[in-house]
């Protein structure tokens, strides 16, 4: 096999994305999946037999107009889902509905129902104020370049002349707060409180009373931006992902786990994959979580010693965990009409329902009523399962990776659980079963490679994010060994089907020549 | 046990040479050592002094942090955690070390003995016990600390050798500098190494606690013959400077004690440039280093040979009288053997040079009253003091 220009390790949407970007730039990439097909944790899987679920995503935003665009993944194939709402059910069955722009439900009072567009409004644009910061390699904070001067400028700008002068006041109010006390100082449904703060949680060990929740919230929003949230239900971004890659001329090996990283004289010098085989190439760009990357990859050794010990005090313990079902028709849900199932369903009666569910995983335990989020993916893309079935899939929080016994002895009463709360509001579900899986976070680890299943690859927390992210020395995606750059979920902005660590790590590279 | 909860009625440590130092100190001049008792001069300073120079001084040194590195990967450790190349040091050798932070900033020097295949012993000025522990992520490696637990003497002049071997240490002749052997003292079993910190012909002891005293007898008895003195710090300072010896800590500020951006100093900044070796794979610290080296240097710990005879204290230096403020003095000391004003002193180049010529600055008491005085500096690459005597094997005998 020739040498290639670069290495990407990992198929995940943002291996794929740095990878495209890569190949269209000209170089010869050659991207190294350890599973037996690209996508990573977005990649479709099988369940049972005859069945498929979309992955391990089930609410995502689309991807960002940029990306679309300059990979002309349109061309090859992706589309958008269609947007959809948010349903919080409500064991009386006063389901509340949430859309972009409305919210509706029994019971709901009318101030809510009226403040709630304006908030989100608002909310999207503190996002949009975000945009420089979260579309750019963070920037530096000594002797800045000029392009980081320029991302500076842009987010002055965006904060004092984009939003108002009032409006800023209010995001510098609210960036650093919990969304608790934000949203109880808004509105009084405590559905509709619940479901945004779900949105700020989800996927980090944090509770709505937990600092920096507003930040992470935006941090979703922001995906927003550019189209409402959609299901995540076939494999046609991964594929579309793929063609891109391969109609630029990259290459792609699945079942090709790579087992180191290869440093000669302090540069990158390729991989050595776990059946022993070396690839040499000068540029290697990591897919893999930061931690993993650093601590196995590469290994302490390799590194030099105050960064070898940052990188072990990287934040990240993953809390959700993922129940898939494979049903024998569509399932019934208590006062919810068939039509409304294509939607996003949720399980979280209140945000202090959210904060004791988290309070359990702190101590290592699983919450004997997780919160969940429910997806119905096969509705908008039959081919998941055969005729008139349908899958299921469930996030649920808060399930600790480092679960009190180990997840061997956890799991089926995890699993049960989940069940029996899913049986709360879905009585005859059970019976429609026809296999079913459970990924605790110990199994996403085994699974996909990322250190305690994280969601984002580490936490998204304020100590983690934008310049800090995954960690100082590491932060604008080239690493302390020169030729090797990190491009997945654990970099700046972080996880999520954004594609943006993957699209803002080859620009890095492209850049700089191959150089950090 | 009633030492662990009784330490407190006595803050300072005593090493197993204490009672003996008691019995010899006139001066009661003590000073602390890393939380030992030790004395900063014996009896007086020029007799300590005189006695490194043209006789034979021994020195406690058992507070100096000693530990212990040992297993499979010990040798890879070491490569990692030092700025040197280890290619040469074997079992029965020493080598001088300094290690560095990520950006290249000493955090301290020391020696390293190879002890056998894979077990070594790392002396340092400073405590490393977490620096070590830090740098062994990765590496299949024990690290312990043995500076409680290992009693150690120097013995230097140019007539250690004499001295030692009449005390009844055989196999002396042989030793190299920068060797380190097995040996014994009359029956007791000790480490023998040639090594110190006073650039003079010198030996280094190292033994069980309980034969401290044993050891200290038989070379004090040999005092009818030969002229040996306890020394203290003080004597030790004025040595090491003559010898060119830097002090972590002292001379500058150690990375990891660091707190002001820059205050900071790589070993090309304090003279060890000759200890870095880039080529030799990576350690901790090399990024920072290469990149420090492929730049004009910016300053220069730098010997200085001050005229006139004024202790010049602390002081600042100039680019000429009157010039631009260039450095600080961090250390000086008279040499008596040198009859000279010697100093080591931080000094920012200009354009990449060490500007020239050189003045310092300093003020000085005469009857309490307060003088300011002026002396053109003389910068010296070389060490101020390096007898022919301290590198001969095996050594001249008296
Ligand atoms: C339970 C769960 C639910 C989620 N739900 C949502 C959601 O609803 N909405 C949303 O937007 N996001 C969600 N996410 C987050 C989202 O899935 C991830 O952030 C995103 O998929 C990360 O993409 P990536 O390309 O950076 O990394 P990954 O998708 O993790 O890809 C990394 C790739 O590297 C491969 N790899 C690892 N080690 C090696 C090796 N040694 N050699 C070769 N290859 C290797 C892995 O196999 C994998 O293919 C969820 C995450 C989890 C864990």
């Amino acid at each position: 096999m020739t040498r290639p220009d670069a290495i990407v390790i990992g198929a995940g949407h943002n291996g794929l994305v740095c990878a495209a970007y890569l190949a269209r730039a000209g170089l010869d990439v050659l991207v190294l999946e350890a599973n037996d097909a690209a996508g990573g944790m977005a990649a479709a899987r099988p369940l049972g037999d005859g069945y498929r679920v979309p992955g391990l995503p089930q609410c995502v935003a689309p991807l960002g107009r940029a990306i679309r665009s300059e990979l002309e993944l349109e061309r090859h194939g992706y589309a958008p889902g269609r947007p959809v709402e948010t349903i919080v059910l409500d064991p009386g069955s006063a389901h509340l509905a949430i859309g972009q722009d409305r919210v509706a439900g029994d019971g709901l009072a009318q101030a809510d129902a009226a403040a709630w567009p304006g908030f989100r409004r608002q909310y999207l644009a503190f996002a949009e104020a975000l945009r420089p910061l979260i579309e750019n390699p963070p920037p530096r904070l000594k002797n800045l370049p000029r392009g980081d001067r320029m991302t500076f400028a842009k987010l002055g700008w965006k904060l004092r002349v984009g939003l108002g002068r009032e409006a800023m006041y209010e995001f510098l109010r609210v960036v650093g707060m919990n969304i608790y006390d934000v949203l109880n100082d808004t509105f009084d449904d405590e559905r509709l409180k619940a479901a945004i703060a779900i949105d700020a949680v989800l996927g980090s060990a944090m509770g709505p009373r937990t600092p920096g929740t507003v930040l992470t919230w935006l941090q979703r929003l922001y995906g927003e931006l550019d189209g409402a949230a959609t299901i995540h239900s076939g494999n046609r971004l991964v594929e579309a992902l793929t063609r891109a890659v391969e109609a630029a001329g990259g290459r792609l090996r699945c079942s090709a786990p790579v087992a180191r990283i290869l440093v000669e004289d302090g540069k990158a010098s390729g991989v050595q994959l776990e059946d022993g085989e070396t690839i040499g190439s000068g540029l290697v760009v990591s897919n893999v979580d930061p931690r993993r990357t650093f601590a196995s990859l590469v290994g302490a050794p390799r590194l030099d010693t105050l960064f070898a010990n940052r990188v072990t005090q990287i934040r990240g313990k993953g809390v959700v965990a993922k129940l898939h079902l494979a049903l024998d028709g569509l399932p019934e849900f208590r006062g919810l009409g068939a039509a409304a199932l294509g939607n996003r369903l949720l399980v979280a009666p209140s945000m202090r329902d959210i904060e004791r569910a988290f309070n359990h995983c702190k101590y290592g335990e699983c919450s004997p009523e997780p919160v969940l989020e429910i997806t119905l993916p096969s509705i908008h893309d039959p081919s998941l399962a055969p005729d008139g079935h349908h899958v299921l899939s469930v996030s649920a929080a808060f399930m600790p990776y480092d679960l009190d016994g180990g997840w061997e002895a956890g799991r089926e009463a995890a699993a049960r659980a989940v069940l029996a709360r899913l049986a709360q509001f879905a009585p005859g579900l059970e019976a429609r079963i026809v296999a079913r899986e459970f990924l605790s976070p110990a199994d996403i680890e085994a699974g996909y490679g990322a250190v305690q299943g994280h969601w984002h690859h580490g936490e998204l927390s304020l100590h983690q994010s934008f310049m800090l992210r995954p960690l100082y020395g590491a932060a604008r995606y080239a690493t302390p060994v020169d030729g090797l750059f990190l491009c997945g979920a654990g970099c700046h902005p972080g996880g999520g089907l954004t594609g943006l660590p993957g699209r803002n790590a080859a620009r890095r590279i492209l850049d700089t020549g191959g150089r950090p | 046990m009633n030492i662990a909860r009784e330490h407190f009625r006595q803050p300072l440590g005593r090493t197993p040479f204490h009672e003996r130092m008691v019995a010899l100190t006139t001066s009661e001049h003590w000073a602390t050592w890393n939380g030992y008792k030790v004395p900063r001069i014996v009896d007086k300073l020029s007799i300590e002094y005189f006695a490194v120079r043209s006789g034979c001084a021994v020195m406690d040194l058992t507070p100096m942090e000693k530990y212990r590195i040992e297993g499979r990967d010990a040798r890879a450790y070491l490569d990692r955690l030092v700025v040197r190349d280890l290619a040469k040091l074997r079992p029965g050798r020493v080598t001088y070390v300094a290690w560095c932070n990520d950006e290249g900033k000493l955090i301290d020097d020391g020696t390293l003995f190879q002890l056998d295949e894979s077990r070594y012993r790392l002396c340092s000025q400073h405590h490393q016990l977490d620096w070590l522990l830090m740098s062994a992520r990765g590496f299949d490696v024990g690290i312990t600390v043995e500076t409680h637990d290992v009693a150690a003497l120097a013995v230097q002049g140019p007539t250690s050798y004499s001295v030692l071997s009449e005390a009844g240490i055989a196999c002396l002749g042989d030793l190299k500098p920068f060797d380190v052997t097995r040996s014994d003292c009359a029956g007791i079993p000790l480490t023998v190494s040639r090594t110190g910190y006073t650039g003079d012909l010198g030996y280094e002891l190292w033994m069980e606690p309980g034969d401290a005293e044993a050891v200290w007898d038989a070379i004090f008895a040999v005092r009818g013959r030969y002229d040996v003195h306890a020394m203290g710090l003080n004597a030790l300072e004025m040595v090491r400077i003559e010898a060119g010896f830097v002090m972590p800590g002292f001379d500058f500020n150690t990375a990891e004690a660091t707190v002001r951006n820059d205050h900071d100093r790589s070993p090309y900044e304090v003279g060890l440039g000759w200890v870095v070796n880039l080529d030799k794979g990576h350690f901790c610290g090399r990024k920072a280093l290469a990149a420090e080296k492929a730049r004009p240097p910016r300053r220069r710990l730098t010997k200085l040979v001050v005229d006139g005879n004024r202790p010049v204290g602390e002081a600042f230096v100039y680019a000429g009288r009157n010039g631009k403020q260039v450095g600080e003095v961090r250390c000086t000391t008279w040499s008596p053997i040198l009859k000279a004003n010697l100093a080591l002193a931080d000094i920012e180049f200009i354009n990449g040079k060490l500007p020239e010529p050189l003045w310092a600055r300093f003020d000085y008491q005469r009857e309490l009253k307060w003088h300011t005085a002026w002396a053109e500096c003389h910068a010296q690459s070389k060490p101020f003091y390096v007898p022919a005597h301290r590198s001969l094997t095996p050594p001249a005998r008296y």
